[in-house]
Order: structure tokens, then sequence, then C-alpha cells
């Protein structure tokens, strides 16, 4: 376990990704500091939402893909033969691009992830509801309607809703795929504040096309084009000082 | 001509094309079993479906033909459901998509368009020869099972086809195994389609007559199946006899209105418990 803030969550150590014969990350090694949000930013099609599904191995059921190089989490290669994935992906949260909610009650939504891993006890369950519920901020405009269909919410109280039943099964990690892509600024802020939040128990990594966004809630970030990284670093010398010409060509929006 | 109203014009053909042709189908529909009904309904009664045919079939009910007909349904079902739901399963969900499972799917959709008297009489030589079932309501109700099979494999995979990948990857994403994310997150979203399709495919096979010919079902038969081993009578073969084979035709001709109304009336009741089965489902989804 890694204590101590700032100690390394996860590391990515010359990383390959290949779609069959393309290969969409080349080399990419990089370092997400536990309890900080690391951001992801670069044109699309530069392989960044491809590197944060490869930290949770989402990319395992994409047919003729392969990895090359270690993600170590805590440490430890994720990739290694009894790393169990089901446990990988309970710890390593997700969050996608769009909003996923269940065809199910607000309430089932959250319970869900809890009684796959085998949690019984409706008390725990229920309490474990709320508290998830809470953490996403959701909880003041659901508590009176858990059991309405998840569908019935809005697109921001959706995401938010993705985010509680993620903070359910208590993962360490929390991924976030362009996770406000989809829903209006108002809502946007709302999820923004959160993720703010949230590394004070969480160690955050999120792809973003929004540079702004990268800048206002990440601690590092990391810049990508073509599956390589760019640059690295915390984000405020990033977005001030870019030691890399693309780098500085990107955030000033000479190309995107 | 201004060329918004030009555009409108073509609109209204467009419609009226439409239109004409759903009405033209229901129409011809309708005329079908207004005829069925007007010289079928005479011969309905409690006794004719409640009794077994006397007098050489010129006298009596059809009663052994409908309690054949749903005795071979089920066996039908018992085979063709699971087996076909799992296949459907294993193929959307499990195999990984390659030349081989398109040559599989490909020959699943030729399996469907192969006339039933070809199953007919693979099923003689399967079940009735080589498994040695003899000709009974067993063999024949394998014999539907397999001609209904590559329906309710079609039918599965594509009410699969209709759940959104991310109800996958959100339960997966949650630690959710593969089977886990099927069975709780895949699967009670995708069986109101699958029992759908899989109904369909059913009335179809209650209605088929071939493959039973050889398989089964006898002409007349003086008392009902006890066994699976037994021969049974069925309401499409007692049709097909009543309509060409008897030595009264014009005598029981009535009967034979009245058989295939019936039979319609069965098949119809079928579909409309999938509609019904399917709108609960989903309702209670809700």
């Amino acid at each position: 376990m890694s204590s101590a803030t700032n100690a390394v969550k996860i590391k990515t150590e010359n990383l390959d990704f290949y779609y069959g014969a393309n290969r969409a990350l080349k080399n990419v090694s990089i370092e997400c500091l536990d309890r900080k949000v690391t951001a992801l930013i670069g044109p699309s099609g530069c392989g960044k939402s491809t590197f944060i599904r490869t930290l949770n191995r989402m990319n395992d059921v994409v047919a003729g893909s392969r990895v090359e190089g270690r993600i170590l989490l805590d440490g430890r290669n994720i990739h290694d033969p009894d790393v169990d994935v089901v446990d990988l992906r309970r710890r390593v949260g997700m969050v996608f691009q769009k909003p996923n909610p269940f065809p199910k009650s607000i309430y089932d939504n959250i319970a869900y992830g809890l009684r796959i891993n085998g949690l019984k006890d409706k008390r725990r369950i229920e309490a474990a509801v709320e508290k998830s519920l809470r953490g996403a901020a959701l909880w003041d405009e659901v508590k009176d309607r858990l059991d309405d269909n998840a569908f019935a919410l809005s697109g921001g109280q959706q995401q938010r809703l993705c985010i509680a039943r993620a903070l359910a099964v208590e993962p360490e990690v929390i991924l976030f795929d362009e996770p406000c892509s989809a829903i209006d600024p108002i809502a946007t802020a709302k999820i923004e504040d959160l993720i703010e939040r949230l590394k004070t128990n969480y160690t955050v990594v999120i792809v973003t096309h929004n540079m702004q966004q990268a800048a206002r809630v990440s601690d590092f970030t990391a810049f990508m084009m073509l599956g390589e990284l760019i640059e690295f670093g915390p984000t405020p010398r990033i977005f001030t000082a870019p030691a890399n010409r693309l780098t500085e060509d990107y955030i000033t929006g000479r190309f995107g | 001509m201004k060329p918004s109203t030009r555009k409108g014009i073509v609109q209204a053909i467009g419609f009226v094309g439409l239109r004409a042709a759903m009405g033209l189908v229901l129409a011809v529909l309708l005329l079908f079993l207004y005829d069925i009904g007007r010289k079928g309904g005479g011969a309905i009664s409690w006794e004719f479906v409640s009794q077994a045919p006397r007098k050489g079939m010129t006298a009596g009910g059809i009663f052994p033909a409908i309690f054949g007909t749903f005795l071979v349904t089920v066996i039908t079902a018992a085979l063709s459901v699971p087996l076909g739901m799992s296949a459907a399963i294993y193929l959307h969900e499990y195999a990984r998509q390659s030349r081989l499972t398109r040559l599989i799917r490909l020959s699943i959709r030729n399996l469907s368009g192969v006339p039933s008297i070809v199953y007919g009489l693979f099923g003689v030589i399967l079940f009735v020869n080589v498994m040695r079932f003899g000709t009974s309501v067993l063999s024949a109700g394998l014999t539907l099972g397999l001609m209904t099979l590559p329906w309710t494999i079609t039918a599965s995979e594509e009410a699969l086809k209709t759940i959104p990948n991310s109800y996958r990857e959100g339960a997966m994403a949650l630690g959710a195994t593969k089977w886990q994310t099927i069975r709780t997150n895949v699967l009670p979203y995708a069986v109101p389609g699958m029992l759908t399709g899989t109904v369909l495919g059913l009335s179809r096979a209650a209605g088929e007559t071939a493959p039973i010919l050889f398989t089964g079902a006898a002409f007349y038969l003086p008392f009902l199946p006890k066994s699976l081993s037994d021969q049974f009578m069925a309401l499409p073969y007692h049709l097909y006899i009543m309509a060409t084979q008897h030595h009264a035709i014009q005598q029981v001709r009535p009967l034979a209105y009245g058989t295939a109304l019936v039979l319609i009336v069965l098949v119809m009741s079928l579909n409309m418990t999938a509609v019904i089965l399917r709108y609960r489902l989903r309702r209670k989804q809700r």
C-alpha cells in the first residue's frame, strides 16, 4: 500500500498497444501519483482513450489487440498471470464518455457493483448506496426517488450516478474517459468540482479533449500525439512553459 | 411549381403507395380469415374440440389432433429453446468474430431456408432409424426442434445485438466477470426479444406437416399417445388428410375447414402470447 502522499500509484513503462498491426501506443512511460489528478490531452486519435483503457485492462476484450511493456499498480505488473482482472477492475474504476446507467432503478444501479462482488447484507448495501451518492454529490437530488429508473435523470445527473456507481465498490483509482463530452457546461462544472474533491481519497486519471478542463482539474498533464507521449509534467508548467514545440502549438490552439 | 410543393406531392404519392401496400396485405389476410371462418365456423362445437373422430373421420371431433400438436410443440420447445438460446449467447458473447464464426452464422441462416420436407427425411434417418426412437411423438418433436433451431438462434442473436455494449463495459468495469455481466446485465434485457422470436418459431413448427409426416404423425389413432414413443395425431396432418386423402372428401369438407380454423386460432394465440409476454417483461423493467 502506498500511504504516503505523492507515492507512485500507477506507472507505465515503455507501453505499446496494438490493434492488430496498428500500433496505437508507442513507448508510453508515465507515472500517476497517488491522490493526484493526472490529465491526458491531445488531438483526436492520439491514443489517450486507448491508454486509459489499458490501465484497467478494458482493452482485453478487443479482438486482435496486444499489449507490450509494463503497467504497474502499486509496483505490481497488472499483466502478471496471477493478477485477477476482475479484482483489478474493482480496484481501478472507470467512468465512460457517455453516461451509461443501467436500465434499473437509481438504487439498483449503485447496488449492482456491490451485489456482483458478493455483498448480500441489505443494511450494508443501503449504507453504501447513500455514501456513494453523497460522494458523487447526487444524494440530495435523488434521495426521495431512489426507486425511479436511472434513465429519468438528466445527462449530468446520469454521469454523477455512474461516478457514484464506481465509488460504491471502493476503488483506489478512478479513470475518467472524457466524462464531460456528452453533457452541458453547468453539469460539467459540477463534475469538475467533484473530481477536485475525489482526489483527497482517490487517484484520478482523466482523458479530456478540453484543455481548459485539464488546466482546471489536474495536477499533472500528459500531452499525447499519434500514440506517443510528447510531454508530461506538472499542469501549471505544461500550460505556461511547455518544453516541446508541439505541446505549445497544441495548447495555444494552432492545431487540434 | 415551387420546389417545396413538388417535394410535398412526391411525399404524398409515396405515402399513398405505402398505405396501399399495407392495405393489400391486410385485405388478403382478412379475406383468408373470413373465408375459413365462414366455412369452418359451422363445424366448431364443444364436441368438435373435445371428442375423437368417429365413423371413419366423417363425424366426431379432433381432440387427439389438438392434443398431439400441443405435445409435439412442447417437445420442440424443450429442444430448441435452451439449445438455441445457448448457441446464440455463445456466438454473440463468447466466440471470437472470425472467418469460422461467420461461416457458422451463414450456415445457420441457410439452414432456416431448407425446405421442411428435408428436415422430415433427415429426422427419419437420425431419430427414427439411427437413434431408434421409432415413428413417435419424440422423433417428430425433435425433428421440428431441429427445424426451428436456426430461427431460435437467429432471433436470439438479434435480441442480444440490441443490448448496448455500454451495459457490458459498465458491468465489467465494476469488477463483474464475463458470465456475471451476461447473466445480470445482458440477458434480463435480451430475454423478451429472444422469447418473442422463439415463440414465433414454435408457432411455425406447430403448423408444419412435412417434418412430422414420416417421423411420428398418424393418419388415425383410436387412442391418445401414452408415452413419448407412441405415434400421435396432429392438426396440420389431419387437415392434409381431410382435404386431400379422405374417401368422402366432399362430406368432410366442413370438418376440414373447422380443423383449419382451430389450427389458425392455436397458432395466432401462440403469437399473441409472444406479444403479451414481451410487453409484460418490458414493462416490468421500467
